[in-house]
């Protein structure tokens, strides 16, 4: 074995040390991925499918949510990649780290980045450890996506042996509400959240799904207004009855 | 409902290769845009909280399609409970074993 054998090795060991953190978190969530996706209808291969090459949970979740009420492909993709579009903001702040890397590496690499790998690769790569960032980032993501990928069929398969009673597709809502307030943390988002909680109970007899897509965009133009105004009055009102109460669950 | 597999992998593959071009963006960018422009940005940072919270609160606060706030709803109060566990650890696991085990107690207990 010559030396940069080596040196890849101990890159990629490296990446799966700081990672070890992140699989304790993929793992469950892994798991509703399957219960979600067995209850939507979902077959294993689909569901290990929509897994391994969205590899985004969130987007995930609510695409099988909207599937499971028969909703239009177009209303599928469209929510999946609106909840996705945030991705470019880690892609503009890990782009300029993956610029030393050959084409192949800097298309593979964002593959990988989900919230938490994200945070960690831009953490190591700022602090420039890894010799090789391209085998650092394999290290790193490879297990968080094989974890996800077999977490999500093995979760398919418990789900189907537990009785209905256990209410085992509620562990999908608690996934979200255990995500969202990692995104709440001022006025502005404290009203998107709110206003589109709201929106989305007096929008629920809309068909298609089409109910997800009006609330969110309410809630993020009250969001943006309340940005905009500073002083946050008025936007409320958007919701009407529902309103404060139900976005906060 | 069980959903065609033809729409189920349209949708599958549609999704994978938006959030790559995504994931992707500034690689190809880079040189040309250098950051997500201020205004953009902004828009972007409300997304996930508008989303996710438009998808909970009807499985929380709906009980048979209509709006249901009370003791008599414990997906709300299983809910509420997963809130402070959530705003507080931080942890998706802690997360969704309390709420769970919140849940059981009013379906199997109360």
């Amino acid at each position: 074995m010559d030396s940069s054998t080596e040196a890849r090795r101990a890159d990629a060991l490296e990446g799966f040390r700081d990672g070890l953190p992140v699989l304790f978190g993929t793992v469950p969530y892994a798991l509703v991925m399957g219960v979600a996706a067995a209850s939507a209808g979902l077959t294993p291969s689909e569901a290990a499918g929509l897994s391994a090459f969205v590899f985004a949970g969130l987007s995930q979740l609510a695409a099988v949510d909207l599937i499971d009420q028969g909703a239009s492909l177009a209303v599928v993709v469209a929510t999946a990649l609106i909840i996705n579009a945030r991705f470019t903001m880690y892609s503009a702040s890990i782009a300029p780290h993956l610029e030393r890397l050959g084409r192949g590496w800097r298309y593979l690499c964002p593959f990988f980045l989900i919230g938490p790998v994200y945070a960690v690769a831009l953490a190591a790569y700022e602090a420039d450890r890894p010799a090789h960032y391209g085998w650092y980032m394999l290290g790193l993501g490879v297990p968080s996506w094989v974890a996800w990928v077999v977490g999500t069929v093995v979760g398919m398969v418990l789900g189907a042996g537990i009785p209905d009673e256990w209410q085992l597709g509620f562990a999908v809502p608690l996934v979200f509400v255990a995500i969202v307030t990692q995104f709440i943390d001022d006025f502005g988002t404290v009203a998107a959240a709110l206003v589109a909680g709201g929106a989305s109970i007096g929008v629920v007899g809309l068909p298609f799904g089409l109910g997800l897509v009006v609330a969110s965009v309410v809630g993020i133009v009250a969001g943006v207004v309340v940005e905009w105004g500073g002083n946050g009055i008025g936007s409320g009102e958007e919701s009407g009855n529902g309103g404060g109460d139900g976005g906060e669950p | 409902m069980s959903a065609s597999a033809a729409l189920v992998w349209t949708a599958v593959l549609a999704i994978a290769v938006g959030t790559w071009a995504f994931r992707a963006s500034f690689v190809f960018l880079f040189g040309y845009l250098d950051e997500v422009p201020p205004r953009v940005d902004r828009v972007l940072r409300f997304i996930p909280a508008a989303v996710i919270t438009a998808i909970i609160a009807p499985r929380l606060l709906l009980v048979d399609g209509s709006l249901a706030v009370g003791p008599g709803n414990e997906r709300l109060l299983a809910g509420a409970v997963a809130v402070v566990v959530a705003w507080y650890t931080e942890n998706i696991f802690a997360t969704i074993a309390v709420g769970m085990v919140v849940l059981w107690l009013f379906v199997f207990l109360l």
